[in-house]
């Protein structure tokens, strides 16, 4: 690509090699490793494994996908566990995260870089270790779910959540919304820093002060912040694995109550316990999360981001 | 600043609400340390205590040195990190200079062809991403790793670089270019220290998913010589589930390193945020 741009521009200045040198190392990484895999995957979904050969199939793969009830289901369930991972984050992680970032912005407030160290530390932790401590801390062998609910004479409210079918995939979600509250809290932080003292001035000489203030003059200013958190918030949840993996397995128990599409993903690509592994299916099912996440960028990109309006000032 | 916004109940009210969400967000940290250190009786009589005389014991830390190859998954995690740093940095930062400096045809396009790994999750192409590796017979190399980590890096740091170098004033470079320096010698002597800041910042922002990334580990270098510490804490704590000692210890050894490197870098990272490198 960069040898027909260089071509193109030959017709005045002598070749200009050096651009070419500066980008070749990037872009030979990113597209061997990155676009044509991408790509490689996509094609994949569309080959079938017949007697060691890959025979094209067209769409066959995805007809089984939502055809046969042995896959529907499962695919089904995924999507729909994934969908509500991601309404609990943008319900509570967004504006939990909203709230510390007011709170912080504020001028005088003391101690803010302590609040904003001790909060983000979640953030940094890796998956794993998130997963294991919050099972240890949830778990009924242990005890320390159950003491802090005794404290505040709620004990009876006490179930082994991450147990239970019905609340599991909650719970789950609101462990990921405890590690992730950091991002939008920073993005919306700094959101909230750029908007000039005089516009706030203005507002205060109007008497328009406090939560009034917030709701009329900063939310309106930081609704592209907002935007923005909400389509990371998209991507990380259709592509989110780690935490479920950790916690409850490759079989994303109980019952596949927090099977989300990562780990369908890994169960249909690597297999598990009886089934053999399918790279082809799993190709099917990761050209599955590439469309849904490719057509909430384009939403994302063409209805929302062009209807906020942005102030320069 | 008027009187109104900082009034005695307002800031109670802020530092109360801050102050419980602090205490959420560390307290499963601290109630896994602490515990690490309590011997196998206590950490069940009382959990929320703090170790004593006692019950203070570190039964759990020499089971994790005596079984788990903690040393070696450490090395592996490290040599993935840095070597991945290293190349994300180095392209991304030539790539940005290429594109922020000079005008060619298809710049644009190549800024958001670069631009798409930000949105799209490398993730997806883990099939086929197997499949290369399989077919260059880099599983189970640390290679393996740093290719599939430096892809992923490569687009936010080409973007948030290039940012930062439209910002390098041009009257600098052409003085360089008068006094003869070649373009190389202008990005590596004037360009790259200038921008050393947004490096850092980029640096951090890589840095953190990598260490902590437990999909590629799992696929394309599972094996016992090249696990990384955050695969090797997994399968460890898989392996002794009913050894509390051992796994209180070995999450408190994973939560450590990163910790105290948090501690050193939040400062960083934190500005980085701020200052607006992602708008």
């Amino acid at each position: 690509m960069s040898q027909q741009s260089l071509e193109h521009s030959q017709d005045r200045r002598p070749t200009r090699w050096h651009i070419a040198v500066f980008l070749a190392p990037a872009l030979l990484v990113y597209t061997a490793v990155m676009i044509l895999p991408l790509f490689g995957t996509l094609q994949l979904s569309l080959f079938r494994n017949v007697d060691n050969a890959q025979v094209f199939a067209g769409f066959d793969n995805f007809r089984t996908l939502f055809g046969d009830p042995r896959w529907s289901d499962s695919f089904w369930n995924a999507l729909g566990n994934n969908t509500w991972f991601f309404i609990i984050h943008m319900l509570v992680q967004n504006p939990i995260g909203i709230l510390l970032a007011a709170l912080l912005s504020s001028p005088k407030l003391r101690f803010s870089a302590f609040y904003r160290t001790a909060i983000f530390i979640p953030t940094i932790l890796s998956f794993v270790i998130v997963g294991f401590a919050w099972k240890l801390i949830l778990s009924p062998l242990w005890g320390v779910a159950p003491n802090l609910l005794d404290l505040v004479g709620l004990k009876s409210l006490f179930v082994p959540w991450l147990g239970k079918e019905e609340y599991a995939l909650t719970a789950l979600s609101l462990i990921s919304v405890w590690q992730f509250v950091g991002i939008p809290m920073m993005l919306i932080y700094a959101a909230m820093l750029s908007i000039p003292d005089e516009v706030i001035e203005a507002a205060e000489c109007d008497g328009v002060t406090g939560f009034s203030q917030f709701w009329k003059i900063k939310l309106p200013l930081i609704l592209p912040a907002i935007g923005i958190i909400s389509i990371l918030t998209f991507v990380g949840n259709f592509n989110a694995f780690d935490l479920i993996y950790s916690a409850q397995g490759a079989l994303a128990g109980p019952n596949y109550a927090t099977d989300i599409l990562g780990t369908f993903l890994y169960r249909t690509f690597f297999g598990f316990q009886l089934q053999i592994g399918d790279p082809n299916m799993g190709a099917t099912i990761a050209s599955m999360m590439f469309f849904i996440i490719l057509a909430g960028v384009c939403l994302y990109l063409f209805l929302i981001q062009r209807r906020l309006r942005r102030y320069q000032f | 600043m008027s009187k109104a916004a900082t009034s005695l109940p307002r800031t109670i009210g802020a530092h109360a609400v801050l102050l419980t969400y602090t205490l959420i967000a560390l307290f499963p940290v601290v109630v896994i340390v602490v515990n690490s250190f309590k011997s196998r009786n206590a950490i069940f009589r009382s959990p929320l205590s703090l170790p004593t005389a006692e019950t203070f014991d570190l039964i759990g830390y020499k089971t994790v040195m005596a079984q788990g190859d903690f040393i070696q998954y450490f090395q592996n995690s490290l040599t993935v990190t840095v070597a991945s740093l290293f190349f994300v940095l180095l392209f991304g930062a030539m790539a940005a200079f290429a594109l922020s400096e000079y005008r060619f045809k298809g710049n644009t396009m190549m800024g958001l062809y670069l631009a798409l790994g930000i949105m799209i999750p490398i993730r997806l192409g883990t099939v086929a991403i197997l499949q290369l590796m399989v077919a260059s017979g880099l599983v189970n190399t640390l290679t393996a790793l740093v290719l599939v980590y430096t892809a992923q890096g490569l687009p936010l740091a080409v973007f948030i670089l290039s940012e930062f170098m439209k910002q390098v004033s041009d009257d600098l470079k052409n003085a360089g270019r008068i006094d003869g320096l070649s373009e190389y010698r202008i990005f590596f002597r004037l360009v790259l220290p200038l921008v050393r800041p947004a490096m850092a910042t980029v640096a951090v922002f890589t840095m953190i998913p990598i260490w902590n990334d437990l999909w590629f580990p799992l696929i394309l270098a599972p094996s016992e010589a090249t696990k990384t510490v955050t695969l090797g804490a997994q399968v460890f704590i898989g392996q002794f589930v009913t050894n509390w000692n051992a796994v209180l210890a070995a999450l408190s050894l994973a939560i450590l390193p990163v910790l105290i490197l948090y501690f050193f870098f939040s400062r960083q990272l934190i500005r980085g945020i701020t200052s607006g490198a992602v708008k």
